[in-house]
């Protein structure tokens, strides 16, 4: 499927999809904006933003230089290194707003739960791409194994929201890599009675609390029906084509909660509408198709499930954040990926993205060598 | 173990079924974006009148605009009333980043001592969310700079400007102004159920006493209001429409505040009150009751010290140009003698023989002359300039007081001068009906000799008898005793006043000149008992002087026993007016427990003339002002 005299073009040269980065760039610039107004013109907010995005960038370079070989070689203890630094958050961890996330490095406080969004998909990916797919049952296990521990872990620290995430990219690669529909509709059945467990002995009480006030926040509308109440008002007084940027009332005047981080969308909605709800979502969907194209002519199974797994959990990442923030799903706190201000999950994301511009690229010259 | 098992792959079958996978999760999330974008489609479009509405309820507040309050001039346009801004230093505590360090330092910038911090902390426990408390008030010109040079370092600190009303004048006008202070629970109430309480949505404070009570709707004005855009903590971010507040009117004062401060210094240290009045329309040049307080420790709560301070035995609340109920003693000879005239108990030529004291015919009492010897012979003249007591003891025995008491009335006695202040007292003109009432007791024929010469039972007020001098000099007319004169707006305010009272008429007016004429020879001549107070003055002044015996205080007053037993000198009184032919002011003085009219009250009385006179001459006006 492709010429064997194959000569090097510039974007394979350094490893880097140029429709992928082109999305990722336009991502990145509106994120700028809707930052800028989300958080109250601040600029000093605006240049921590802004170098955060030049880390992720970087991030994105470096992952995309890395060939599938070496990632595969890496896989087993970048895994265990995640699962060991977890295992040390919850005795020496740093607590900050209730939950023990923070690894204290003297230098910087990082979480080691970000390392797992890449390393579970990665070894569930490694995993069963040794095998032959569809994977066997036992192999269905073992994944499932992969997945559980990292999960479980982060769900005590406690971070709901992670480790949905977290869960979710390990069971997509289960799903690409052709996990049989008997099996998921199965799963699906053992649902309920799951789904039961964990809300009582699952879930802390002020996780209940939101997944019950998401079913009528006007309930509590001071209380924890506040957060979704004005979200969805922002969203709703923004209209067709918003209040204009800078203009959203409901996040310049703060009665936004989170105006920067997890509620970004709703200023986004307020301020540019319907219209620019669209052209999001458009650029969202187009990173999506890109990132699964990608995956789908990537040279091995392993390339094709960590990619398409990437791809698959970045889609998570949107669809909880929007779901949250415009009523349909409780609030979990996850930020909306590249858009929302801060942290390291932008950098994880890019560091994904890195990965798979590498899976993007690799193809060619394992068909030279 | 598992990895050496020999696996045969199908690269292909394996790529063909991960497409198919990849197809479908596509396809699902194609379908899960399209539900959000119906979900946000349905907010943005479907709803967005309803989320349109609560965003505007959520961020536009209509907030109340207090209106400025009138000011008060007196009648030469020197201000006695006016608004300052006072600025306090407010603190809305979510908005501090760390409350006891920038406490510690802001306290440190501006001297705020631990009592007023520790004040403050309670305060904010007890208090609403982002509601702001006022750390310090009333910061002065200095503690404003410091602050504002240093208010970046304190965010949640911040110096907020209202206008509150200052007295410059301090206790030299306290009773007739009065003062404004915090508008109360009670007054609040009072204003709902009148359906003006909207209007004091705004208004910090109301008029407690004086002009500022009396006038308190004119003065407060009419409320407007703001359409602000607020942020979650309530702060006002910026404003989309005004209406303004209409301020309140201005009030002039028919006060004269110099001689207003001439009163207070005439009268030093010593209990009293002076009425200066003007005959020809009733209004109050000067209103002092001694001694006084400064009303601006009320405006910004006065502390329970202050306070104290002030229910001192000489009862400076008290106002005793309208609320102090003295015996009129020998003031209102004039006008027993007009009774006397017109009941035919004494003509212009009746001579009357006094021994010295008068005796009922059959009782052994005898009611004693001030002058112990006697006065002799006395007519009606003589009987006012030298205030023979025995003549009036005999006039009252003739008319009895039912007589006296009805036309008493009519001058004012036992009735409110309805001046515009809350702050008086009707005091006690006596009768028989009283008395029952009062004491369960008849009156003896007894009572009436000692209401003959203005003592007994009889009690008045300085106005009334300020009153009652003016009523005389008009020849019987009413001029109603008023302080506004008008109002910057609107120069009508004599409407307030249009009630007007029956004159006084008598069988013959030729008796109103007897009374005054009597009155102008207590002055200018040498037997006259006011003569040596007004020797050489060219205004040419009538009046009458008095000298109570201050056991008849106790009747209206409420003075301890053990004080009235250290006070019980005789209380001096003079009221008089000038000049003689044309008045223009009228005078009276009242000086608790200093011994006699003619040596104590006539001089406080001229020197208020005297300065009346230098200040408004009388060859300006001479000219313009019809001949008796």
């Amino acid at each position: 499927m492709t010429p064997l005299n194959y000569k090097r073009t510039f974007w394979q040269k350094v490893h880097l999809d140029w429709p992928l980065l082109l999305a990722l760039v336009i991502m990145m610039l509106g994120s700028l904006t809707v930052v800028y107004s989300a958080s109250g013109q601040n600029l000093g907010m605006m240049t921590r933003h802004a170098t955060r995005m030049a880390g992720a960038v970087i991030a994105l370079l470096f992952m995309a230089q890395l060939s599938p070989i070496t990632l595969k070689r890496i896989v087993i203890p970048l895994y265990l290194l995640g699962l060991g630094m977890l295992i040390a958050v919850l005795f020496v961890g740093v607590s900050s707003k209730g939950a023990q996330r923070w690894l204290d490095l003297g230098v910087t406080r990082f979480q080691p739960s970000e390392i797992m969004k890449i390393a579970v998909p990665m070894m569930v990916a490694w995993y069963i791409g040794q095998h032959r797919l569809p994977p066997s049952i036992w192999n269905i296990l073992i994944g499932f194994a992969i997945v559980l521990l990292p999960t479980i872990l982060i769900k005590e620290q406690p971070d709901l929201g992670t480790s949905i995430l977290i869960a979710s990219s390990g069971i997509f690669v289960l799903f690409l890599s052709g996990l049989s529909w008997r099996l998921i509709s199965v799963s699906a059945l053992l649902m309920g009675p799951a789904v039961f467990t964990f809300w009582h002995y699952g879930m802390h009480a002020y996780q209940k609390q939101r997944v019950l006030t998401l079913f009528n926040p006007e309930s509590d509308p001071l209380g924890a029906g506040y957060h979704i109440i004005q979200s969805k008002i922002a969203i709703g007084s923004g209209g067709i084509e918003g209040k204009g940027w800078l203009q959203g009332t409901q996040s310049q005047l703060e009665f936004l909660p989170e105006r920067h981080t997890d509620f970004i969308f709703s200023v986004l909605s307020e301020e540019f509408g319907l219209l620019g709800v669209i052209l999001l979502l458009s650029v969202y969907l187009f990173i999506i198709g890109r990132g699964l194209y990608i995956a789908v002519n990537a040279q091995d199974a392993f390339s094709k499930l960590l990619a398409g797994a990437l791809t698959m959990t970045f889609f998570v990442y949107i669809f909880v954040n929007i779901g949250m923030v415009s009523g349909l799903l409780p609030v979990v706190g996850v930020p909306l990926p590249l858009i929302s201000y801060g942290g390291t999950s932008m950098v994880t994301l890019m560091a994904g993205f890195g990965i798979i511009m590498a899976i993007a690229t690799d193809k060619r010259i394992l068909l030279k060598s | 173990m598992l990895k050496k098992r020999p696996t045969i792959r199908d690269h292909s079958a394996e790529a063909n079924l991960f497409a198919r996978r990849a197809f479908v999760g596509f396809i699902f999330v194609v379908l899960l974006i399209g539900m959000l974008i119906m979900n946000v489609y349905h907010l943005q479009v479907k709803e967005y009148d309803k989320y349109q509405t609560r965003s505007n309820e959520n961020r536009i507040k209509l907030i109340p605009v207090a209106p400025n309050r009138g000011l008060i001039y007196d009648r030469n346009g020197v201000l006695l009333a006016e608004n300052r801004p006072v600025y306090n230093l407010e603190v809305v505590p979510e908005d501090v980043d760390d409350l006891e360090q920038n406490l510690a330092d802001v306290s440190q910038l501006l001297n705020i001592s631990d009592i007023q911090q520790n004040e403050f902390l309670e305060n904010i426990r007890k208090q609403r969310r982002f509601k702001s408390q006022v750390l310090k008030a009333r910061l002065n010109e200095q503690e404003v700079a410091i602050f504002s040079v240093n208010q970046h370092k304190f965010p949640g600190f911040s110096i907020e400007a209202r206008l509150a009303r200052h007295y410059p004048f301090g206790d030299t006008l306290t009773h007739a102004l009065g003062y404004v202070a915090r508008l109360n629970k009670k007054e609040l109430s009072e204003l709902e159920s009148a359906n003006l309480a909207t209007n004091y949505r705004a208004t910090h404070d109301y008029g407690k006493l004086g002009i500022e009570k009396f006038y308190e709707r004119l003065l407060h004005g009419t409320v407007g209001s703001q359409r602000v855009e607020v942020n979650n903590r309530g702060r006002i971010i910026r404003t989309l429409n005004t209406i303004t507040p209409t301020p309140g009117e201005d009030l002039v004062l028919t006060l004269d505040v110099g001689l207003q401060q001439i009163a207070q210094h005439a009268l030093k240290d010593a209990r009293g009150a002076i009425v200066v009045m003007d005959p020809k329309d009733g209004g109050i040049l000067a209103l002092y009751s001694n001694p006084s307080y400064d009303p601006n420790l009320f405006v910004h709560g006065i502390s329970g010290q202050n306070y104290r301070k002030l229910l001192n035995p000489d009862r400076p609340l008290i106002n005793r140009a309208t609320q102090g109920s003295y015996a009129p003693a020998s003031t209102v000879k004039p006008h027993l003698a007009i009774l006397g005239l017109e009941e035919g108990i004494v003509t212009e030529q009746t001579k009357v023989w006094d021994p010295g004291f008068f005796q009922i015919p059959n009782v052994k009492h005898k009611w004693r002359d001030w002058k112990r010897w006697g006065h002799g012979h006395v007519d009606v003249y003589q009987a006012i300039e030298e205030s023979c007591d025995t003549y009036y003891y005999r006039i009252a025995y003739r008319a009895g007081i039912t007589k006296i008491s009805n036309f008493m009335a009519q001058f004012g006695f036992g009735d409110l001068s309805g001046i515009d202040i809350h702050e008086e007292t009707s005091a006690i003109m006596p009768t028989v009906e009283w008395k029952k009432e009062r004491f369960k007791e008849n009156w003896w024929p007894g009572d009436t000799i000692s209401v003959g010469i203005g003592q007994g039972y009889w009690t008045a007020t300085p106005i009334q008898i300020a009153n009652a001098v003016t009523i005389l000099v008009n020849k019987g007319v009413h001029r109603q005793p008023h302080l506004v004169q008008v109002t910057k707006q609107d120069n009508d305010i004599n409407q307030l006043f249009t009630e007007e009272k029956k004159p006084v008429e008598l069988k013959n007016p030729n008796h109103w000149r007897i009374a005054l004429k009597a009155m102008h020879n207590t002055v200018s001549k040498t037997t006259g008992t006011a003569h040596k107070a007004f020797k050489g003055v060219d205004y040419d002044p009538a009046g009458k002087t008095g000298t109570a015996q201050v056991v008849s205080i106790a009747q209206g007053e409420k003075y301890d026993a053990s004080k009235l037993n250290e006070r019980h000198r005789d209380n001096a009184i003079y009221t008089g007016f000038a000049p003689y032919d044309d008045p223009r002011i009228v005078v009276a003085v009242v000086v608790e427990n200093q011994g006699a009219g003619s040596s104590v009250a006539a001089p406080v009385a001229r020197q208020l003339m005297d300065y009346y006179f230098s200040a408004y001459p009388l060859d300006k006006t001479v000219n313009d002002t019809s001949e008796l």
